[in-house]
């Protein structure tokens, strides 16, 4: 059976009955992994805590910093700084230049972009070309489809299906996520799934996005982040004791 | 396919297959609401669940346009693909298992 995977689950941090609430209702939806956006100083008890309401209902918990650099130096900086904190790193792209770096940078997990200015939306070939011999993703958050309104949800359709065509021309996975703050947000993954197909996303496509895509970025993070780790490739399979 | 719609206030089952129909209208015009052929087969109240069938053809345009639904008469509601069948029977045994 498939496993499905919302990386961007936006709960509420001073409400902690309208998160649980929300991390429950990931679970009923189907969710079998969710992607929670920690702040930078967020302590231990906080990771502990949501990795406790998770395993409560069912779902395994992956930790994420939403990234918005001013330029390329800052990504730089955030990254030396972050990378070994989290499981997953998202970068929003709001310049050229950090959409450029973030796609070419090995540490950046998912590329955003805005939803509300079509122009800052920098996912041209030239941004799928270093995405693909990279390892990110680029990250298709699916509340702001459900928010928006007339022109503006048509033109967001619009670029969006750009975007996966040049994706999946370049082979640059593509992540799809809820974006969602508040439960009436919150979909199954099938009618994500379904919603893809507003920008031509073929079923098998849409359905990696929700399942296979996220969840292979988890898995090679949580490698990365193992003690065992080493480098690409060289992991320690056993620790000799004594001597 | 059993839906379930969500909202502060009860909704009646033509409400919801309204709200449904409304939407498809808006995501695919007059020609796509024309193909997905949505009727309205039964409620069961005591399980808040409505059955509608449509057009095989359309399913994925009719899932979009259900998931794509924020709000019903103006209030805030979510309406949840409980699951979809092609038989009445495959569908009460999959809703009961889920």
């Amino acid at each position: 059976m498939r496993r499905f995977a919302d990386l961007h689950l936006r709960i509420p941090q001073q409400d902690p009955v309208k998160a649980e609430s929300m991390i429950r209702k990931a679970s009923e939806l189907g969710y079998s992994l969710v992607g929670i956006p920690l702040a930078p100083n967020a302590s231990k008890e906080q990771f502990s805590q949501l990795r406790h309401i998770c395993s409560d209902a069912k779902l395994d918990f992956a930790s994420r910093m939403n990234l918005s650099p001013r330029n390329s130096n800052e990504l730089l900086q955030s990254l030396r700084r972050y990378r070994r904190k989290f499981e997953v790193i998202a970068v929003r792209c709001d310049t050229k230049d950090v959409a450029r770096q973030a796609a070419k940078d090995r540490r950046v997990d998912l590329l955003q972009f805005s939803v509300t200015s079509l122009r800052k939306r920098f996912f041209d070939e030239a941004e799928a070309e270093l995405a693909s011999q990279a390892l990110s993703s680029l990250e298709i958050e699916l509340a702001p489809l459900l928010q928006l309104t007339s022109f503006s949800r048509v033109r967001l359709i619009s670029s969006l299906r750009k975007e996966a065509a040049t994706a999946e021309r370049f082979k640059v996975p593509i992540t799809v996520s809820s974006g969602a703050t508040e439960e009436l947000l919150m979909r199954g993954p099938r009618d994500y799934a379904a919603l893809t197909t507003l920008f031509d996303l073929p079923m098998p496509s849409a359905l990696n996005a929700l399942s296979d895509n996220p969840l292979v970025t988890v898995e090679r993070n949580r490698k990365k982040l193992s003690p065992d780790y080493v480098a690409p490739g060289i992991q320690v399979v056993g620790r000799k004791t004594g001597d | 396919m059993a839906l379930e719609a969500v909202s502060e206030q009860p909704l009646d089952e033509q409400i919801v297959l309204d709200a449904v129909q409304a939407s498809v209208h808006r995501l695919f015009g007059e020609y796509g609401a024309s193909k997905a052929n949505l009727k309205l087969i039964k409620n069961i109240p005591e399980k808040r669940q409505t059955v509608v069938c449509c057009s095989h053809k359309a399913l994925e345009q009719v899932r979009a346009a259900i998931a794509s639904t924020t709000s019903i008469n103006g209030e805030a509601a979510v309406i949840h693909v409980l699951g979809v069948s092609g038989t009445l029977k495959a569908l009460a045994k999959k809703t009961e298992t889920n």
